[in-house]
């Protein structure tokens, strides 16, 4: 039994230590967005972020958790108050099957939050371990540049009108 | 289905004046001398899917409490059909967007529509959902003239309701009687003006997108069915290996395990926790001993395998025109690998037994089909098994997904009442989805002395391209049990659509032309429908081809073109692209750089595309970058633009990767492009730097479907421009940095 924060609260965790976060948040904590794509660490639809990380959780065993704090996209936002990285991909229409979105998401959030001025280099360096089938590549770097204006514009906001973004 | 004719219906329909209905119960009509079905000739059928589903409730609901439903038998496949089919639906209705529902294919509450394949969604369902809305409504309207003792031509429809010019009020809930809509359509339909379109034609954001991308429950992957176990199956290592032997005992002590299936030489392990059935699937892995036989043709040499394997040939098209003279002869040959759907996520399916019903729900593009063929391996009548399509990881082709639903169902069947949850792994669906099949095409043109073509001659080799469900044997899990279903044999898929042969008769003008398709039966490799089928590759074909004779001829290619196609519509779509490119004769590329140009109407009946792009090769290493694409598309009546923008611009993309880096690997025995590393597709670094998409509207005219259209028009014109970047004209897919290095430095 181990403790492990997601989304800003505590679960109490029974699996064996080497067991992926990503079967943890599926399987155990009923969390649909991060998916499994290969389980080898190779198309970033697991991602997820730890301490401000982007780390891919279909590699990244439950015994390295402790401690941490792990967020996924559901402790981003949600439809009726989506945070901007959510609102930017609604926007932009940034998705076809989406399968592969939430990751992307999630390495896009965690690069913007420490770099919101990041670059269009920046940005598909950074989205390199991601793969989409369905090619909505365009969009989803849209997404991501619209998402770094939406993070810009809230932080200039009380704390309060954040929400009615 | 034989409802009772309700005697005031009969009253409503004869005062609706302009609807005329046939119903399914003849007999109550055949003496009505005053009813069209009497008329001596056969009707014409109604549009779209309404011609085998006829009946307006198989697509419309509408509740006594005004709620309206709309039922489709296609799949919302990240295309965003659910949201255009909402739209047509509130437009015709008069309906807001946003108080429709509409249900996705179930086979036990939508139309039997086949499979959501071949850019067919629109024209069938999109054009049925059309038509039934617009009978509905005027139905509706019709009950309202009578009700209010007015005639139907004064009453208009607004936000759910039948308004008078007095301003009185009639709620479609109010209006709709019991059995209303349980009525045939007509053959045709009063359509509404598009001049006054509020909701059809506009960019309404897709009604599947939220859930996406806030974690919400939108793929079967994600259902989580109380007292649900998991399964994973172990898979031969190759095609056609037996399992020997496979000692179960130590996988069923294992933590976790509730059960190991063997049935023949399906395999397969279930248990209580996700990670823990996959360490027991290893460990039954490890324990499985297999006889492998190597079967598998060269890989490296796939012109000479698909030309050595029997072949059915016939003559697809000819035309000759004895006066027309070639001078000077060019033939090439153009050959495309086998290619993998290679969804993101990997196929899963979810089945449970309960009450004598087995209820699959499937990422299937067709769930009749694939409720057909889970049926005749469980030796269950059809009527037992139901299949609820719900979304899976895309690609637009058959992957793995009517397997997982036939490996749940086999599964969940030694477990009555526990839904069973099916998740293959990463290399079981690189190694066993069905391949997009290798192909080979062989041309050879003449130019007349005004540089025209003056005949053509075009010869291609291919596999049928679908092996959908058809039947048990299609799937895995039924080839694979102790007393297993045979492959069906392949069929080519008949023209006008066409499989192997889809697009291989030229969409331009040629006084003499002759074109010829060899159906190969046999598939040494698992094989089905990837999107655009064999027009990926004729297309590819084609095009270059037209490029080559463009050189020898000393012409513009766009002129080119033009020069040999009276459609107007795609002159029109050629046109717009070469002008939002920015296309000029005589241009010439930045060093290193280079312009090409394609285009093709898809199936020669479906949406037209061109597309002009600007391609960047690094001449020490030979690879390519797609640097911009502009693309012109004409789908007849646009839905939903911004939709259609985004299905282009992902063909675009798509095409791109199967273009530039992918081919499905193998040796003797055993597949070996196994995951991304085996089989890399696109990555960020390679993406285009802008694509434009631009729309020619055809308001009022049918809906052409556009979801394939671009995947040919996008290879051809990436080879172009790296024939005009590099002098260079490469003929065999993929256009890899390695091909494109050997051929500089040759």
């Amino acid at each position: 039994m181990m403790t492990l924060k997601v989304n800003g609260h505590d679960h109490q965790i029974d699996a064996e230590p080497e067991t992926p976060l990503l079967y943890v948040l599926r399987d155990d904590l009923k969390l649909n967005a991060a998916k499994f794509g290969c389980g080898l660490g190779q198309c970033g639809a697991c991602t997820v972020i730890v301490d401000g990380k982007a780390v891919l959780s279909c590699v990244t065993p439950l015994v390295l958790l402790e401690g941490k704090q792990v967020t996924t996209l559901e402790g981003l936002g949600t439809v009726s108050e989506p945070a901007p990285i959510q609102r930017a991909f609604m926007e932009e229409q940034a998705a076809q099957c989406g399968y592969c979105i939430a990751g992307m998401m999630m390495r896009a959030q965690a690069l913007l939050q420490r770099n919101p001025k990041a670059s269009d280099e920046q940005i598909r360096g950074e989205l390199a371990p991601h793969l989409c089938r369905c090619g909505t590549h365009m969009r989803i770097l849209r997404a991501v540049r619209r998402a770094a204006r939406l993070m810009d514009t809230a932080k200039l906001l009380p704390a309060e009108q954040r929400s009615a973004l | 289905m034989n409802a009772p004719v309700n005697p005031d219906r009969r009253q409503v329909l004869a005062g609706g004046g302009a609807l005329i209905v046939s119903f399914s119960l003849t007999g109550a009509f055949a003496q009505d001398q005053a009813a069209p079905a009497a008329a001596p000739s056969p009707l014409p059928s109604p549009p779209g899917s309404l011609k085998t589903s006829p009946y307006l409730d198989s697509w419309i609901r509408i509740d006594a409490d005004g709620a309206v439903t709309v039922f489709t038998g296609k799949d919302e496949l990240g295309q965003g059909f659910k949201t255009a089919f909402q739209q047509i639906a509130a437009e015709e209705l008069d309906v807001p967007f946003a108080s429709l529902k509409v249900v996705t294919a179930d086979t036990k509450l939508t139309a039997n529509e086949g499979y959501t394949s071949g850019s067919h969604s629109m024209q069938d369902s999109g054009t049925a959902i059309q038509n039934a809305a617009a009978q509905t409504r005027a139905l509706l309207v019709a009950e309202a003239a009578k009700r209010l003792d007015l005639p139907a031509e004064g009453l208009k429809t607004e936000n759910g309701a039948v308004i008078a010019p007095d301003g009185r009020r009639l709620s479609y809930g109010e209006l709709v009687v019991s059995d209303m809509l349980h009525v045939q359509a007509q053959a045709k339909s009063t359509l509404k003006d598009p001049a006054t379109f509020k909701v059809m034609g506009q960019p309404v954001p897709r009604v599947d997108i939220p859930a996406k991308v806030t974690g919400g429950a939108a793929y079967v992957q994600d259902m989580r069915l109380p007292g649900m176990v998991h399964a994973r199956i172990v898979r031969p290592p190759s095609y056609g290996a037996e399992l020997m032997d496979c000692d179960t005992s130590a996988v069923e002590k294992m933590p976790g395990v509730v059960k190991v299936v063997r049935d023949g030489n399906f395999l397969a392990v279930v248990g209580n926790k996700e990670f823990g059935t996959v360490q027991a699937m290893m460990a039954l892995s490890a324990a499985a001993k297999w006889k492998e036989h190597a079967s598998l043709p060269k890989q490296d040499d796939l012109a000479s395998v698909l030309t050595s394997l029997p072949a059915q040939t016939s003559t697809i098209f000819e035309h000759s025109d004895p006066a027309a003279r070639g001078e000077k002869t060019i033939e090439a040959t153009y050959t495309r690998p086998y290619q993998a759907h290679g969804s993101i996520g990997p196929s899963c399916a979810v089945a449970q037994l309960a009450d004598g019903t087995m209820t699959v729900w499937t990422h299937t593009q067709g769930v009749y089909p694939d409720r057909q063929g889970i049926a005749e391996m469980l030796r269950m009548p059809p009527a037992n098994v139901r299949c609820i399509h719900v979304e899976g990881s895309g690609c637009y082709g058959h992957n793995g997904a009517d397997d997982a639903a036939a490996d749940a169902a086999l599964i969940a069947r030694a477990m009555p009442g526990t839904p069973v949850r099916v998740q293959w792994m990463r290399e079981q669906e690189h190694v066993w989805e069905p391949f997009g099949p290798a192909m080979m095409t062989k041309l050879k043109a003449s130019l007349d002395g005004d540089g025209k073509i003056a005949d053509w001659n075009f010869e291609v080799w291919s596999n049928t391209h679908s092996m959908r469900p058809g039947g048990a044997g299609c799937m895995l899990a039924a080839q694979h049990m102790a007393q297993p279903f045979a492959v069906p044999a392949a069929r080519p898929l008949p023209l006008p659509e066409g499989g192997g042969d889809r697009n291989a008769i030229p969409i331009y003008t040629f006084p003499s032309a002759h074109v010829v398709h060899h159906f190969i039966p046999d598939m040494p490799l698992r094989i089905s429908a990837m999107r655009s089928l064999g027009a990926y590759h004729n297309v590819f074909s084609i095009e270059s081809f037209m490029d080559e004779l463009a050189a020898l001829a000393g012409a513009d290619p766009v002129e080119f073109r033009l020069k040999h196609l009276d459609d107007p519509r795609g002159r029109d779509v050629i046109a717009k692209a070469a002008q939002g490119f920015g296309w000029r004769k005589d241009q010439k590329a930045p060093r290193d750089r280079g312009y090409g140009f394609a285009f093709a109407r898809y199936k020669n009946l479906a949406a037209y595309c061109a597309i002009a792009s600007e391609v960047e090769v690094n001449r020490e290493t030979g690879r390519p970058r797609l640097v911009r694409a502009v693309a012109a598309v004409d789908s007849g009546q646009v839905v939903n633009p911004d939709g259609l923008v985004n299905q282009i611009e992902g063909a675009i993309v798509q095409s791109m990767s199967w273009t530039l880096y992918e081919s499905v690997t193998f040796d003797d025995t055993r597949i070996t492009s196994i995951d991304w590393q085996t089989y890399p597709i696109l990555r960020f670094d390679a993406v285009p730097d802008r694509i434009d998409v631009h729309i020619i509207d055809r308001p009022g005219k049918p809906f052409l479907g556009s979801g394939e259209t671009g995947q040919g028009p996008a290879a051809a014109s990436i080879a172009n421009a790296i024939a005009n970047a590099t002098g260079k004209r490469l003929r065999h897919l993929p256009l890899t940095r390695k091909r494109i290095k050997d051929a500089i430095d040759a």
